[in-house]
């Protein structure tokens, strides 16, 4: 079966910047995958060279086994941009039914405006719509072509809770129905709510690429911080799981997807604790964890 | 799966189409076209449009060609000018890029819409000039003018996409009259070219919108260059300019797509 995407050895420099290191990644059809990575990782530039808007500096791309720019394969795929734009005086419907005309065979107007929950805003121009009906529209275009694989370059920035929980659920049906899926983003709830497949973007190159139950379980789940009454021995954390330890005087913080496991053993230590937090940590916390294994993975490596 | 693209046509009417509705919309695009022609042949045009030339030709029609010159200049180097350096500021362009849309059918379709806009523009002041002005003439000459107007429209078309693709949105407009309102009068769509000062004249003769206009006066027999030259001219101009505006294109398109 021909890969729906395909990156082979992928580089991709702006000029002294190595946005993509070389990466390796096949997409099979009805696949839903989350690429996920901290900002500046290479997610949007791998869509790009995915989608054929920009050429790697080495290895290649396909989309559906032929060049990306193709107008066959294009007219397969449906696309959601970071930064996009449609004519400000033109109204929702007659900028989805300009779309449709791009397309072999689209999907009736209504349905596209139906799954993008836009019914009410049909005959609002696009310039007066709101950030989060603005995002909703450019679904409506990425889905109005009826296509086979969707792009989603963080989609749900700028919504607010209700309408993102709305456009999670469209995107589900969507997926639902057999059709293949690439969506980028920044939160690891959200991957782990839609896709089968999540891959760890980090300064350029793949890595982790599994399953989300895998993938948190490799991740640092909690923040940990706290004050120590003495500074901390040395050898206190010692065969603990624990990541990213940062130590201010005698306030300690640490990433970890045990938490428990590191403060009873604490206790046990004898270390006495005040002010104690334990969070849930943020993606760019998080990925502390896969990212400094990358690290010293390269350094192994090199 | 029985068809791997989009047929084109349906395509083209779907964007022409779009882009017609949508500087129909913008007053400021759409209202300027029509109206600054009418308003500017009031101002010189409805108080000579009785008059005759010596030979015998009606001043008034003269500056019927003059300010049809204008307004099919206008909108080709405005439409084009602002209209792309706003599809760029609002980043359309990285979201069609995107698409199975074509290139050549955007772009046919920007000219198709700006030829349709200068098209009702020339027809509303041909209307003004002959009910308003009581200016008559065959229609053959009529016919003849508004063919030359938009045969000759191609290299502001030209002009208008370098200066679409070089300047932001911000800047287009004011790039756009600081070009072009100069240009057009000095080419004499405004005041005959022969009652602007000597200098003027002397460097008038080189600029794309005087030969522009000569196509206009060559079926009042008023143009002061043949035929064949004014058409020559223009295609020498369409080459330079639309050679610009490929150059200001390929180094936008370098800047996002490669």
């Amino acid at each position: 079966m021909t890969a729906a995407v395909e990156l082979i050895g992928a580089h991709k420099s702006y000029g002294a910047v190595q946005a993509l290191r070389g990466v390796d990644l096949a997409i099979q059809p009805g696949e839903v995958v989350a690429m996920l990575g901290p900002n500046g990782a290479g997610k949007t530039t791998s869509i790009n060279l995915m989608l054929g808007l920009r050429k790697p500096t080495s290895g290649q791309a396909r989309l559906f086994g032929i060049d990306p720019g193709d107008r066959r394969a294009r007219s397969r795929c449906g696309v959601m941009l970071q930064e996009s734009g449609v004519p400000s005086s033109l109204t929702v419907r007659e900028v989805i039914d300009l779309f449709r005309s791009y397309y072999p065979h689209p999907a009736p107007t209504a349905k596209a405006i139906e799954m993008a929950g836009l019914q009410e805003q049909a005959r609002t121009q696009t310039g007066k719509l709101s950030g989060g009906q603005r995002q909703r529209l450019y679904y409506a275009l990425a889905v109005c072509g009826d296509p086979e694989l969707l792009f989603l370059d963080e989609p749900t920035v700028g919504m607010d809770v209700e309408s993102r929980r709305g456009f999670l659920a469209s995107i589900k049906d969507f997926a639902a129905a057999g059709k293949t899926i690439v969506l980028t983003t920044h939160y690891l709830e959200e991957a782990d709510e839609l896709a089968q497949r999540v891959v760890v973007i980090d300064r350029g190159l793949v890595v982790a690429d599994a399953s989300p139950r895998e993938i948190k379980s490799r991740v640092a789940g909690k923040r940990v911080s706290f004050t120590t009454d003495q500074p901390l021995p040395p050898d206190a954390l010692a065969g603990l799981p624990h990541s990213g330890l940062e130590i201010e005087g005698l306030r300690v913080r640490l990433l970890s997807n045990e938490p428990e496991a590191v403060l009873v053993a604490l206790f046990r230590r004898g270390v006495g604790l005040q002010d104690l937090e334990v969070v849930g940590a943020d993606l760019e916390e998080a990925f502390v964890t896969l990212t400094s294994r990358s690290a010293v993975a390269e350094e192994v490596g090199s | 799966m029985s068809v791997a693209v989009a047929p084109v046509l349906p395509m083209l009417f779907a964007q022409t189409r779009a882009q017609l509705l949508n500087y129909v919309r913008i007053p400021a695009f759409s209202l300027t076209s029509l109206a600054l022609p009418l308003v500017f042949y009031t101002f010189f045009g409805l108080p000579n449009a009785g008059k005759h030339f010596p030979d015998g030709t009606s001043v008034g029609l003269y500056l019927m060609c003059s300010f049809g010159a204008y307004a099919v200049s206008s909108v080709m180097v405005f439409s084009f000018g602002i209209g792309v350096a706003n599809a760029r500021g609002l980043k359309l362009d990285l979201l069609q890029r995107a698409t199975p849309l074509p290139a050549p059918v955007a772009i046919l379709a920007n000219v198709i819409m700006a030829v349709i806009f200068a098209l009702v523009a020339l027809v509303v002041l041909i209307f003004y000039v002959v009910v308003v002005g009581g200016v008559h003439f065959p229609v053959e000459i009529g016919l003849e003018i508004v063919g030359l107007l938009l045969i000759g429209a191609l290299p502001l078309i030209g002009m208008g996409m370098a200066i679409g693709y070089t300047s932001g949105p911000n800047a287009a407009p004011a790039v756009a009259n600081l070009i072009y309102l100069p240009m057009a009068f000095a080419s004499g769509m405004f005041v005959p070219v022969g009652d602007l000062p000597d200098f003027i004249q002397k460097v008038a003769k080189y600029l794309p919108t005087y030969h522009y206009a000569q196509l206009a006066y060559t079926p009042v027999h008023h143009a002061d260059e043949p035929l064949r030259w004014a058409l020559l001219w223009s295609a020498v101009w369409a080459v330079i300019l639309f050679a610009a505006a490929i150059r200001a294109y390929r180094r936008d398109a370098l800047r996002k797509f490669s």
